[in-house]
């Protein structure tokens, strides 16, 4: 993400005070906790024009629901967002010569109604390929402490999903947040599965 | 954890990895997603009519206590009678003193999910009254002996050959693979019962406060045989039911078939208005209209989470939980199941008992996005949750591990220090539960420290103002 900021003559900061937003907290229902590090969070990055982050997931909990905390949200955008909404920007000028295909992050598609987005950035990458699975908007089901708790319901949501991937014939599925490709990559490398995961921001590096 | 919750665990476990029944529950739900999306095809504004159905169902459950008087005087004024029954033994009482009073023997029912809510059918069976399910679906499940799995399609789990060996096994008919032969079975059993029968029990789908009238609607005319035959009509409502006005049916009536099942309407729609008047050929002697609160008001009086009671039963939030559709309908072990039964539970029943509900959904959110009337039933979830903790329902090492990790995160140091602690023990060989990918051989935050600041800051336009961050 540095990379393709650096190259759209972005300046980055990464203050090293950050740690996480809370939402582990928050979606367990811990919302004392979660309030302590939406305070901080918003004292970490007070007076920057913008915070990116390479996930939907951490983006939807600062922006919808800091609020619900108190909090105010401190102007926060997920990657493909930033790129593609606020600098207006498609073609990176990444090259990654790969058949893909794109897995929605649940709180991306739903929270942020972020779909068109990476796929725009996607289209522009030379030499990629997107195709679209079956169940591109059906959950991975990591979905935090809900993958602990119930973890079979977890791996029979991984099941579908990674059988709606493996459809496709891609090499890569490609998604906007990590928690998502490390539940996916369990399942592909547990059961062999050909297809490797890997971010977009990732993509958008390589040239 | 609770009983409830350690069984909900077992049989969500078991029926995740149970292959036949996923394939089942993809098959009809992918009927269910193509004749659904036809339907919304035929609104000029699928978004728009949710909008407005949310505004209506707000308006009604905001001043519910005005619309159910004026249902219940309009109910009274067209000769029916309405009992407010608070809980589900006041409901069964009312209609087994009904039953007593008018010395009924055989009982019809249509399909109705606050019946099964109330549990009637063993209430009446107790008192040895003859209770018959007319739904096909509802019918197979009597006949199995197993609660509905869905609350609109209640073998949704099942296929043909299935049906065809419980009619086998449990009513001694051949064996057949023809779908039209075993809904010909039913029918030929079930007129019988329509005809002997004293009462008719329903449920209803709206209850319409300007005339006093119920809503019904179904698809096999077993409804609105279940209330013009039988001497006596029973309707029992959860009083979240109201609409204001019966030309709201104009929008709720489209709204429901197309949620519930993707039809423009279903193939009967009837509303009843009241007991056989005066020179009418058919219909009961008696109306009856029992408006169920068992716990409803608690929802009511929760402003946060009122507008779950804008539920319509649509099941379209069931449909497109992808934790439903692995786990299936028993399993919640409740009258209804899915997200919306996930959000009402725990206020309709024992807070403590069901606080797992909420916690078994990955909040994907795909419930909110088809829910008809705007019910925000993700985040209820996320409410449920909150609330489980405020009332210390939480398992006391779950709440110890989040002060621990809320200590860790509060500060960048021991942030840092866990990120590598981590790292190591799974270079250690340490083989988590799950399948969890190798940590990176370095860290973000030291690439930053040596090369991606420099870079950085190298760049020109960091002297310009503020700059955007990367988290």
């Amino acid at each position: 993400m540095v990379k393709v900021l650096r190259r759209l003559n972005v300046a980055v900061d990464y203050p090293a005070a950050q740690t996480c937003c809370g939402q582990p907290a928050f979606n367990t229902g811990y919302w004392d906790e979660a309030r302590t590090l939406a305070k901080r969070y918003g004292e970490v990055f007070a007076g920057y024009d913008a915070i990116v982050s390479p996930s939907g997931s951490c983006t939807a909990m600062v922006r919808n629901f800091y609020p619900e905390l108190g909090t105010p949200p401190p102007p926060t955008y997920e990657f493909a967002e930033f790129l593609v909404r606020k600098l207006g920007v498609t073609d990176v000028g990444a090259r990654f010569p790969a058949k893909v295909t794109y897995h929605d992050s649940c709180h991306a598609l739903r929270e942020l109604r972020l779909k068109d987005e990476p796929r725009q950035l996607l289209r522009k990458v030379k030499g990629l390929e997107l195709v679209e699975m079956d169940k591109a908007e059906t959950c991975c089901g990591f979905g935090g402490t809900f993958s602990v708790k119930f973890p079979m319901i977890s791996y029979a949501m991984d099941e579908v999903k990674c059988q709606s991937i493996a459809a496709t014939s891609a090499e890569y599925v490609v998604s906007g947040d990590s928690s998502c490709l490390m539940q996916i990559d369990g399942y592909l490398r547990r059961q062999n599965l050909p297809a490797k995961t890997i971010s977009l921001a990732e993509v958008l590096a390589s040239t | 954890m609770t009983t409830t919750a350690q069984q909900f665990l077992t049989d969500a476990t078991a029926k995740a990895a149970d292959l036949r029944h996923r394939a089942v529950i993809q098959s009809n739900m992918a009927s269910y997603n193509a004749a659904v999306a036809r339907g919304k095809a035929r609104f000029a504004d699928w978004q728009n009519a949710r909008s407005r159905a949310a505004q209506i169902k707000w308006e009604t459950i905001n001043h519910l206590d005005r619309y159910l008087e004026q249902f219940e005087r309009n109910v009274i004024a067209s000769g029916g009678h309405v009992c407010w029954a608070e809980t589900s033994a006041d409901a069964c009482e009312y209609i087994l003193s009904l039953a007593r009073r008018h010395r009924v023997h055989n009982v019809v029912k249509s399909k109705s999910m606050t019946t099964e809510e109330i549990h009637l059918n063993d209430a009446l069976e107790a008192t040895g009254i003859h209770v018959v399910e007319t739904d096909l679906g509802e019918y197979i499940c009597q006949i199995r002996g197993e609660p509905p799995y869905h609350i609109v399609t209640p073998v949704m789990h099942l296929t043909k050959e299935d049906i065809a060996r419980d009619f086998h096994e449990k009513l001694g008919v051949p064996l057949t693979d023809s779908a039209e032969e075993l809904t010909m079975i039913a029918r030929r059993k079930l007129r019988q019962e329509f005809l002997s029968a004293d009462m008719g029990i329903t449920g209803g789908n709206f209850a319409v406060a300007d005339t006093g009238m119920i809503a019904i609607t179904e698809n096999e005319g077993n409804a609105r045989l279940s209330f013009s035959l039988p001497r006596i009509h029973v309707a029992i409502v959860g009083i979240e039911k109201l609409i204001p006005r019966v030309e709201d049916l104009a929008l709720f009536w489209p709204l429901l078939s197309t949620s519930g099942t993707g039809q423009a309407i279903t193939s009967y729609s009837s509303l009843i208005g009241g007991p056989r008047g005066d020179g009418e050929p058919d219909g009961p002697e008696e109306f009856h209209v029992i408006l169920l609160d068992n716990g409803r008001t608690r929802l009511l009086a929760d402003a946060e989470q009122r507008d779950a009671l804008h539920c319509i039963r649509c099941g379209a939030c069931l449909n497109a939980c992808p934790v439903y559709q692995n786990i299936g309908g028993h399993t919640y072990a409740t009258t209804y199941q899915g997200p919306i039964g996930s959000v009402i539970t725990p206020h309709l029943r024992d807070a403590q008992e069901w606080s797992h509900l909420p916690y078994a959904s990955s909040l994907c959110g795909a419930c909110t996005d088809v829910c008809p009337v705007r019910i925000d039933l993700h985040h209820h979830l996320l409410h449920n949750r909150r609330n489980a903790v405020r009332r210390r329902f939480d398992h006391p090492l779950q709440r110890l591990a989040f002060h621990a990790w809320l200590w860790t995160m509060q500060s960048p140091a021991r942030y840092r220090l866990a990120g590598k602690l981590g790292a190591l023990v799974c270079r250690l060989g340490f083989k988590p539960p799950r399948d969890f990918p190798a940590p990176a051989q370095e860290s973000f935050r030291d690439w930053w420290g040596k090369v991606g600041q420099a870079s950085c800051l190298s760049n020109p336009e960091r002297k310009t103002g503020k700059m955007p961050v990367l988290l």
